[in-house]
């Protein structure tokens, strides 16, 4: 008569199982990456045609290298950067000197006059890289509250509630009446820097 | 008439621990999927700017990192700012060749998906920065993303 096998203790399992839960909760990095999406031109052509943009269709921005901002020719703090882009690109007043406007058909709007805006940005090889961020930052935000303000006038929603809900119609409506365009001068030496 | 008042003479069970693994073995499973381990070691100062508008990067193993700063030993490498590339220091003429790499190791439907994020100290000058950028537009990766830590409004 075979005696059973006996049974093997398994109260030790919580411990084992508690030993590598506390590894992993340890070597757990939860670090979500954040950061400013932007999308570079494509490399340059031989054939490259150069166009002609209006004097009044672009916004100038210049940092220098010790990251002072001259935005239109005006001494300006990174602060007052977004109302004076904001102003810029809806030109909610028509005025001479700010960009021209087109009407176009857009989905959800029907004819909307979308202004021609550029926003040239230029910086110099000696401009510090929490400068050049902070200046990105406040134009993306000027654009995105223009969108906002448009969203929450046409569907009573903001234009962030349609992108977290990827509304795909919805963002690519807003975004076509206030397209998103800021061109990267090649940086200059103006000097100013120790480089 | 009493109908309730049996059970209160009896000791009280013990409460049984016998899906205690069960439950531990859960949460595990949970930590061992959703780790990643730290893939590199930061060989350059590391103090990003802050940003309000930023979006999360989906998609990590899609996402090509390069570390431009000041090294963190700046008695052996000195305070010019420097790209690193992996686990090592790089050129700017090696960028090009660690995004082939990368692309090289993708699944060519998810090529065109590719990010690359720039991870640059925040006093670090745009110089260093332009290059690699320039190279990127060479190499045609042109997602790219700044990083950036999240700013808390001052004025809300």
């Amino acid at each position: 008569m075979a005696k059973s096998p006996p049974e093997i203790n398994a109260g030790s399992m919580a411990d084992i199982a508690f030993l590598l839960l506390v590894f992993f909760l340890v070597t757990t990095t939860m670090d979500t990456d954040f950061g400013l999406s932007r999308k570079l031109p494509p490399p340059p052509e031989d054939d490259q045609e150069i166009v002609d943009i209006k004097q009044r269709n672009v916004m100038q921005v210049l940092v220098n290298a010790n990251d002072q901002l001259l935005v239109q020719g005006e001494l300006m703090v990174v602060e007052d950067l977004k109302e004076k882009a904001k102003e810029f690109i809806a030109n909610a007043s028509n005025a001479e000197h700010l960009p021209e406007k087109k009407a176009t058909e857009v989905p959800f709007f029907g004819n909307v006059m979308v202004s021609k805006q550029v926003i040239s940005l230029q910086n110099d090889n000696g401009t510090s890289y929490n400068m050049y961020i902070q200046v990105q930052n406040e134009l993306a935000k000027a654009y995105n509250e223009l969108r906002n303000e448009l969203s929450e006038q046409q569907f009573g929603k903001s234009y962030d509630y349609y992108v977290e809900i990827k509304d795909k119609d919805r963002v690519k409506a807003i975004r076509k009446v206030f397209p998103q365009r800021i061109s990267e001068a090649e940086p200059k030496d103006i000097g100013g820097g120790n480089e | 008439m009493s109908k309730f008042k049996k059970s209160g003479s009896k000791a009280l069970p013990a409460v049984s621990t016998a899906s205690l693994p069960d439950i531990v073995f859960m949460l595990l499973f949970f930590f061992m999927v959703t780790t990643v381990m730290r893939e590199v070691d930061l060989k350059v100062k590391m103090n990003q700017p802050e940003a309000t508008e930023i979006k999360k990067l989906e998609n990590k193993s899609l996402v090509t990192y390069i570390y431009i700063g000041e090294p963190s030993d700046t008695k052996l490498h000195g305070t010019t700012p420097r790209i690193q590339l992996n686990d090592a220091f790089a050129n700017v003429e090696d960028v090009a060749g660690h995004i082939e790499e990368k692309r090289h190791n993708t699944l060519e439907a998810l090529i065109p998906k590719l990010t690359t994020s720039l991870k640059v100290d925040r006093n670090t000058q745009m110089g260093i920065v332009t290059k690699v950028k320039q190279e990127l537009r060479e190499v045609n990766a042109l997602k790219i993303s700044y990083s950036t830590l999240e700013k808390v409004e001052k004025d809300l």
